[in-house]
């Protein structure tokens, strides 16, 4: 078991979670992630390491409650246990002085594009971030991710902070002001803003690495639920990633795999909160 | 009974196994084959001749003594029987339920040429299960000898060497990815051929009597790496089993629909997805399931893919729909353990034979609709002696299909080589070790079971951990230096 030792609510739907795991923490890097289950009925999904205190032996995750999985585990709190807690998995960003980059978050993005643009910075690169969220609520992170930059563009659906537009709206001015040589960008957030993102880039011949969230189960390579096709062929993203080359990547094929468990998702959701409501119910019955 | 003469004991039926009805149970997880009671147990105990050089030893491949323990059962003596059972084999319960005997001891007795041989895998499974509820044979372990040993890996391998080196009085620690230790006992074999309770019971008895550490969620080459394990222990042995899954290489693989045999097996068994909601992780299944590959991995996925659908229908209150196996190969070359097959059969699962697919088609959304295949004829023998299949020009067809589960085998996680320099590997991905010892090419590790044959059996990979064992306990001692 794995205890919760600090939990922030980020936004309505997002929040983070500090976990005892000495066993991950002492070796964590920017980009790889974890994989965590609940408790006996729950099922594993994959979050990336947003922060670690190798020692203090502690990781923080943040998430989005966009289902049943995140949504449980948005109501546990401080002091309780997950079941499962496994990692680091993946490969580690590949931190080196490239010169200028420009690190993007989108919405939950924000969390792992975080570690990742802080690493670039150390290692001596001029970092362009740009960050965006739907709306205010959803942005988080800005006073960190502006301490670890060099310019920093925010932008939301809505307009209700920072300028209203799509990350991509920046990235291409960036592009095509051609003041300096970008030599990489990272791209976190929904498939659908990395890959818009790689098409812009693509024209540029600017690199443009994608963190990838298919649907994992065990995230060591035992399954293949998790493969994505690539120019060469398919990958399994937990191994051989999660992160690639974004202008490689098959979108399609993505997102159309990442929505085919849509009805039993649905399902689940439905199940939980029926569930939930009558475990609340008999502890006020209790209670009294 | 009365002591009887060899023809006599010649003339007692093989003892049939009750069995749960093929149309009830391909609607439910529970276990297809309900066991021996002492009574029939006894009676089929009497058909052992008791040969003076027992055929049946030479067929196992960890050598059980098996006369002796036959002899036990038919004369009620229980304990004894379980006693004769564990000096070559720990996990009786299991390996009853699972081994190929008709390739190894059954095989081997001497009444397969003159009609039926011996039961011995039932009787195996009747000793065992006595075991699991009496424990008449404690675990107990030598004095400590200060010796640190990191097991990696908790399937049958790992675990046979992590008892037997606990027992000697080293303290074992066991290091598993998954979130639970067991392996394929766990997430591929399901529940209605082996029962989770039937491997817990071992485990946690174990764990509990020797005092063995598991750390789960640890997966060796990412969260600590084998040359850090090094620094702390004493000595390694790696079970990681082989647990990468293969794909065809054909057009269509990454559709909607298309899984592997571990994935599909995973989602149902390790995380029980049968149980989906009150478990949270789906299985997507159709109403047309074409399983591909031809042993016990494909008849294992086909027939929990029966059962899925019963299970799904009756939530939705339509029918069932159909499950097929695909193999590219005839009838007598099927891999499978000869019950499996016959008991997929009898489950309503359709084979289609000496078909292999060419091509995976979708529908406009990304999804399974068809599988296009090409009929085969048996050619010349290949190099493994088997006929090989080639396919019939003109002899495609295409099938109907929702979903298809690719049972192909499967070769070793490479993971666990990370940051191991010094451990050699064949060009399949295996760990090169002493098939006497399991020593590698790298000091102070030893490996066995699929991580260094492939893609094989429970008992060969007890087998390699037994003898893993031995020689580890050896070199800690002093006697064997590497
Ligand atoms: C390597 C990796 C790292 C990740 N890191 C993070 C992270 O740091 N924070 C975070 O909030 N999420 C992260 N994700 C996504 C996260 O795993 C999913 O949001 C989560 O599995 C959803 O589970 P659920 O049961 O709550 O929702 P579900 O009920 O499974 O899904 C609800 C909705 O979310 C969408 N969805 C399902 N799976 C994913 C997915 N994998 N990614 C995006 N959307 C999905 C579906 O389309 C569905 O409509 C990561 C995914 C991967 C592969
Ligand atoms: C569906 C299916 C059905 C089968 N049916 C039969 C049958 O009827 N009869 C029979 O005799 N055999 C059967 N087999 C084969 C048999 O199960 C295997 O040969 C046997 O389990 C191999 O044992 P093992 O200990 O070598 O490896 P495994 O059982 O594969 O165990 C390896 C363990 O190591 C863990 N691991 C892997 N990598 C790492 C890492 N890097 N760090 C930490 N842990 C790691 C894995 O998670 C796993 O728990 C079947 C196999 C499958 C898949
Ligand atoms: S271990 Fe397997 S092969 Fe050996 S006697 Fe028992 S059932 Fe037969
Ligand atoms: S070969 Fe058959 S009959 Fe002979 S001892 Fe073995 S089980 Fe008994
Ligand atoms: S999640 Fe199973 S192989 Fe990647």
């Amino acid at each position: 078991m794995y205890k919760i030792l600090e939990k922030q609510v980020l936004s309505d739907v997002i929040k983070l979670m500090v976990i005892e795991a000495p066993h991950i923490a002492q070796r964590a890097k920017a980009g790889q992630f974890t994989i965590v289950r609940i408790d006996e009925q729950a099922e594993r999904i994959p979050l990336t390491i947003a922060d670690y205190d190798s020692k203090a032996g502690t990781i923080t995750i943040i998430f989005q409650e966009v289902g049943q999985s995140t949504m449980h585990l948005g109501t546990l709190n401080v002091g309780d246990s997950i079941a499962s807690f496994a990692g680091p998995l993946g490969h580690p960003t590949e931190i080196e002085n490239y010169g200028t980059v420009i690190c993007m978050g989108g919405g939950v993005g924000i969390a792992p594009i975080y570690p990742i643009t802080r690493a670039l910075k150390q290692a001596g690169n001029k970092v362009i971030s740009i960050i965006a969220a739907r709306s205010k609520d959803l942005l988080f992170w800005e006073d960190k991710m502006r301490a670890v930059s060099d310019e920093i563009h925010v932008c939301t659906d809505d307009g209700s902070h920072g300028r209203k537009g799509l990350v991509t709206d920046p990235l291409k001015e960036i592009l095509e002001a051609k003041k300096e040589n970008i030599a990489k960008v990272w791209a976190i957030g929904p498939a659908i803003m990395m890959k818009f993102v790689s098409l812009t880039t693509k024209p540029f011949n600017v690199p443009t690495i994608v963190s990838l969230n298919t649907i994992m189960i065990d995230g060591t390579g035992m399954c293949g639920g998790c493969r994505v096709l690539l120019d060469e062929g398919a990958k399994f993203v937990c191994v051989d990633g999660p992160e690639f080359d974004g202008h490689k990547v098959d979108w399609n094929s993505l997102m159309s795999r990442l929505s085919y468990y849509r009805e039993e998702e649905k399902m689940a959701v439905e199940h939980w909160k029926e569930h939930k409501c009558k475990l609340d119910k008999e502890i006020a019955a209790g209670g009294k | 009974m009365a002591k009887l003469e060899p023809k006599e004991r010649m003339k007692i039926p093989r003892q049939p196994m009750p069995e749960q009805d093929p149309k009830i149970r391909n609607a439910n997880f529970e276990e297809v084959a309900l066991g021996y009671d002492e009574a029939t147990a006894r009676k089929e105990a009497e058909r052992c001749l008791q040969c003076k050089k027992p055929g049946c030893t030479v067929g196992c491949p960890v050598g059980v003594r098996i006369p002796e323990f036959i002899l036990a059962v038919r004369e009620g003596n229980l304990p004894k029987a379980v006693e004769e059972m564990k000096v070559k084999n720990n996990l009786p319960a299991i390996c009853g339920r699972v081994c190929p005997q008709e390739v190894q001891c059954e095989g081997k007795c001497i009444l397969t040429k003159k009609g039926k041989s011996v039961a011995i895998g039932r009787l195996e499974r009747f000793v065992g299960d006595y075991e699991l509820a009496h424990r008449t044979c404690p675990l107990t372990a030598a004095p400590a000898t200060g010796k640190k040993i990191a097991v990696v890996g908790t399937g049958p391998a790992g675990l046979t060497c992590a008892v037997d080196l606990a027992r000697e009085g080293h303290k074992v620690t066991m290091f598993e990815s998954l979130h639970g230790p067991g392996g394929v006992l766990v997430y591929g074999i399901p529940e209605f051929r082996l029962p989770k309770k039937v491997v817990f019971g071992e485990i946690d008895y174990a764990v509990e009597c020797l005092g063995i550490q598991v750390r789960n969620d640890h997966v060796i080459g990412r969260t600590i790496s084998l040359n850090e394990l090094l620094e702390q222990y004493d000595a390694v042995f790696l079970g990681t089993g082989a647990g990468l899954p293969s794909f065809m290489r054909i057009p269509g693989i990454n559709l909607n629909g298309v899984m592997s045999a571990n994935e599909f097996l995973t989602r149902v068994n390790l995380m029980k997805g049968y149980l989906f909601p009150n478990y949270s992780t789906p299985v997507k299944l159709g109403k047309k399931v074409a399983v591909v590959g031809g042993g016990n991995v494909a008849m294992d996925s086909a027939r929990c893919s029966k059962r899925m659908q019963a299970v799904q229908a009756k939530q939705t209150g339509t029918e069932p729909g159909e499950v097929h196996i695909i193999y590219r190969r005839s009838k007598e070359e099927v891999p499978a353990r000869a019950e499996e097959f016959h008991h997929a059969i009898e489950e309503g699962i359709i084979c289609d034979l000496l078909t292999n697919p060419v091509e995976i088609i979708g529908d406009e959304t990304g999804k399974v609709s068809k599988i296009r295949c090409i009929r085969m004829e048996l050619g010349e023998p290949d190099a493994s002696g088997r006929r090989k299949p080639v396919p019939i020009p003109g002899s495609e067809l295409e099938m109907e299909m929702d979903t298809v589960i690719m049972a192909l085998g499967t070769s070793p996680n490479p993971i666990v080589f990370v940051d191991a320099d010094g451990l050699e590997r064949t060009k399949h991905g295996t760990a090169v070790a002493d098939v006497e010892t399991g020593r590698t090419k790298k000091q102070r590790v030893w490996a066995g079971g699929d991580v260094v044959t492939g893609a094989a059996t429970v008992i060969s990979a007890m087998g390699a951990g037994k003898r893993a064992a031995a020689d580890m306990h050896k070199f800690l001692k002093g006697e064997a230096p590497w």
